[in-house]
């Protein structure tokens, strides 16, 4: 049936290079009518320039659009995707924070030439509340986009864009989300997920770009899979096996991830101990971590697990809480950012674009600007050792291409995060928080991630503690799991129930008591 | 791995680096001497003259010194609108003590440096520790001490300052220029040194660029800003002490207007030498670039409205440019 269908959506051999590189060779795709197509491929396959094509920001050098069989000229202008009926969803989402849901969500309209004077915001509250309602969402449209849950934000962008077919006719449709869940907990990937399939149900064709594996297996029915901007193949997803998916997505087979042991270290030694942490959303938690262990804390959003690492490193501020490290005493309430890394505490943060590094500036300043004072011989910086050393860090973290005067954001993520773990290495921490350590990476990039810190437990005795919400990662790189419940702590995994099963059944677990301690 | 995808991004980052940042970084320059050149042909006689540039280069020292006040707190990611009136309350404060109340000229300039301190101190308090925008901070204490200098002056200009003060910024020269020329390089050459090589100044440039990076790699952002105040406080009271030394006496006004070519000559500066960074060689360079023309259409007979054309415009080209470069290096980040 699928195949007679004219595709709604429809590439022919597309390329495109910038500078004498091919960022796409040859490459097609065909979206049908109601389907869920994904798009996979590690960061830099061409994924992204190829969405930029769609939306009329690239120049391809070669290749056909076809519009239900019509051929469409490329490049297109700027805003003609919309002519076409074509929809984007991008990773930032497109939200102004500042303004309020009801003019988030109208915005296209009201910048058309079709607005007039007098809107009626009255009738437009009305009509956005109904809105929602159809999608089975309960958002307010008079609260400011910048108050929102996560969640909500991206439920909001992707009921932007919906809408927005909706308008040409939903059944003419194309509605394109790149990289929509990154930030989004498994709870809200559930509702945004049945967003889609209503969409796709009711005749729009949507293109699923990800690289998060089991996402895409889950949502979508066909796969396109590019590599190093070419096209590997479409085939489709029940009759595709995750080792197939990833050989295909990275061109050779990796070892199997699932083999971690979990060794329980809970006899060892004491290193760390938290006591009593209160601030913000985290009431009353206490917890132990043992030589050589890394332990994972997690939850659902919004129970407290994501604040830890930043409270513990003075990043927030705590109202109560202790700290002891190997013997040494640290009195949470007053410590700052500073202190913190004075006491051997390093903090990875999740967003690494705020508040990781700047893109602008070269690798070897972003990289050094942890351990300037070694480079500072009482008169000058010695510019040359700082870039000649950080040339070696970055070899020997495998961050490609091992240039340090490139702008940092010219790398891809998974180098990106591997030169921040450089970056905060070099410091030889003794412990390092870690918040969401591979958002955004590459399958073979995380697996080296997990291999570095790894080795950092056990060659450097670096004690690490990983906030995730991520439950697979966890259940690859921790030996013990904390689950946290309304800021406190729920549950410990620890050995062989550290699976990725365990982590969400416990996560939902806590949420229902917690719904059943409200009730209660 | 996408590594030959990486490389790409490299190899273009790369391919343009070489003949494309060498002309951006010296293209300032380029302009400048193509602007000698042709003011050279057109008024041989009334510009290519030393005596012509020995005054360019002296008597715009202030222009240069106050620049480069400027640039410690826009590289921290703030604005500093009353180093034009810091300036000239130093300039006044100078004048009163050293003329009507008898100080000797070394105690009166140690006093007009420590309003500048004061200001700065006060100028940093208000943005680090309330938490106001500095540009509103900053635009409130100019007008205030604007007010101020009007009120201790009587709105009089104050003349009659120590012979010692002019002979020591315009009256002695060296290699034909005078000296004052020699303090702005000198005030340049130490805030490069600091920006460049030392770690205070590589940590300067994260809080104006990442705050949150660099208060996450546990840089004491607090005190950088408010020390970047500071600085450009006593900058440009040393501003102020060169003014009352060019001018022989201090005036209420005359001062204020040095604001706008200060802003404009430090945008122009982060186009060139080190360009998307204010750095205060370009700012140095950018100061004598505008100079230069703006004295050689006045040579050619042009009104002195030139001035304000002159200034007004590179502020806004010069802002530009640099959104054009940063939106190109945004293009290849990405």
């Amino acid at each position: 049936m699928e195949e007679v269908a004219t595709p709604r959506l429809e590439l022919r051999n597309l390329s495109k290079s910038f500078g004498g590189t091919q960022a796409l060779r040859g490459v097609g795709l065909s979206l049908l009518p109601g389907e869920v197509h994904g798009l996979l491929g590690e960061n830099g396959s061409g994924k992204s320039t190829l969405i930029k094509v769609l939306a009329g920001f690239h120049d391809p050098d070669e290749g056909e659009l076809l519009i239900d069989g019509e051929p469409v000229r490329l490049p297109l202008a700027p805003g003609q995707f919309r002519e076409l009926g074509l929809s984007f969803v991008h990773q930032d989402l497109g939200l102004i924070e500042s303004l309020s849901v009801l003019e988030n969500l109208r915005v296209a309209e009201l910048a058309s030439s079709r607005s007039r004077f007098g809107i009626s915001w009255r009738r437009e509250r009305k009509r956005a509340r109904e809105t929602f309602e159809r999608y089975g969402l309960r958002i307010d449209p008079t609260a400011i986009v910048a108050e929102l849950k996560p969640v909500e934000r991206a439920l909001l962008a992707i009921v932007r864009s919906i809408e927005e077919i909706r308008g040409v006719g939903v059944r003419q449709g194309v509605l394109v989300l790149d990289e929509p869940t990154v930030f989004l907990p498994r709870e809200g990937i559930e509702v945004l997920f049945s967003l889609v399939r209503d969409a796709a149900a009711a005749g729009a064709s949507i293109l699923f770009v990800s690289h998060d594996l089991d996402e895409v297996r889950e949502i979508t029915n066909r796969v396109t899979v590019l590599r190093d901007g070419a096209f590997v193949g479409t085939v489709s997803t029940h009759e595709t096996s995750e080792t197939t998916f990833v050989e295909m997505i990275i061109g050779r087979q990796l070892a199997k991830l699932a083999d971690v042991e979990h060794a329980d270290k809970t006899e060892r030694r004491v290193g760390v101990s938290v006591e009593g942490l209160r601030g913000s959303t985290v009431d009353g938690v206490s917890f132990e971590m043992h030589e050589g262990e890394i332990v994972g804390l997690t939850g659902l959003i919004g129970s407290g697990f994501e604040e830890v690492p930043y409270l513990l490193y003075g990043a927030r501020s705590a109202r109560a809480g202790r700290l002891v490290l190997r013997g040494e005493e640290t009195d949470l309430t007053r410590l700052t950012p500073t202190a913190a890394t004075r006491k051997a505490i390093a903090l990875i943060p999740a967003d690494r674009k705020t508040d990781g590094s700047v893109g602008s500036l070269p690798v070897v300043e972003n990289l050094a600007l942890a351990v300037l004072d070694r480079y500072f011989n009482g008169v000058s910086l010695e510019l040359r050792r700082m870039r000649r050393e950080t040339q070696a860090l970055m070899q020997e973290f495998d961050v490609r291409p091992n240039d340090p005067s490139l702008p940092y954001g010219a790398l891809s993520g998974g180098n990106q995060q591997k030169a921040l773990l450089a970056k905060w290495f070099q410091t030889e921490p003794r412990l390092l928080l870690l918040d969401e350590p591979t958002q955004g990476v590459d399958v073979g990039a995380r697996q080296q991630i997990f291999g570095l810190i790894r080795a950092a437990v056990e060659e450097r005795g670096m004690h690490v503690l990983c906030a995730s919400s991520d439950y697979e990662q966890l259940s690859l790189l921790c030996d013990r799991v904390i689950v946290f419940g309304r800021g406190r702590v729920w549950r410990e995994l620890v050995g062989e129930d550290v699976t990725k099963e365990r982590i969400i059944e416990q996560s939902y677990a806590a949420m229902a008591a917690e719904v059943a301690g409200v009730v209660a | 791995m996408s590594e030959a995808t990486e490389r790409t991004a490299a190899a273009r980052v790369r391919s343009r680096s070489l003949a494309a940042d060498l002309l951006e970084r010296y293209a300032l320059l380029l302009v400048w001497g193509v602007v000698i050149v042709v003011f050279g042909i057109l008024r041989p006689d009334t510009f290519m003259t030393t005596s012509n540039f020995s005054t360019i280069f002296g008597s715009q020292a202030i222009l240069v010194v106050l620049t480069l006040a400027l640039l410690p707190p826009l590289t921290a990611g703030d604005y500093d609108l009353s180093v034009a009136a810091t300036l000239t309350l130093s300039s006044m404060t100078l004048a009163i003590l050293n003329v009507n109340h008898g100080w000797s000229i070394a105690a009166a300039i140690a006093a007009a440096l420590a309003v500048g301190l004061v200001i700065g101190i006060i100028n940093g308090a208000l943005v680090v520790l309330l938490g106001i925008d500095s540009l509103i901070v900053t635009l409130g204490t100019s007008t205030f001490i604007a007010g101020v200098v009007l009120w201790v002056s009587n709105s009089q200009t104050i003349s009659g300052v120590s012979q010692s003060l002019i002979d020591v910024v315009v009256v002695n020269r060296f290699l034909g220029v005078p000296l004052a020329f020699y303090y702005g390089i000198a005030v340049g050459l130490i805030m490069f040194y600091v920006f460049e090589y030392m770690p205070i100044g590589r940590r300067l440039l994260f809080v104006g660029r990442g705050r949150s990076v660099a208060r996450l790699s546990g840089i004491r952002v607090v005190r950088l800003r408010w020390g970047a105040f500071v600085a450009s406080g006593i900058i440009s009271a040393f501003a102020g002490v060169l003014y009352a030394g060019t001018l022989g006496s201090a005036d209420p006004t005359s001062g204020l207007s040095f604001l706008l070519p200060a802003f404009a000559a430090a945008f122009l500066g982060a186009t060139t030498i080190m360009p998307g960074r204010f750095n205060p060689l370009g700012s140095i360079a950018a100061v004598y670039f505008l100079v230069t023309g703006i004295t050689g259409l006045q040579l050619l007979g042009v009104q002195t409205f030139v001035q304000q054309l002159f200034y007004g415009g590179a502020l806004v080209l010069a802002v530009a440019l640099s959104q054009l470069a940063r939106r190109r290096d945004a293009a290849v980040a990405s």
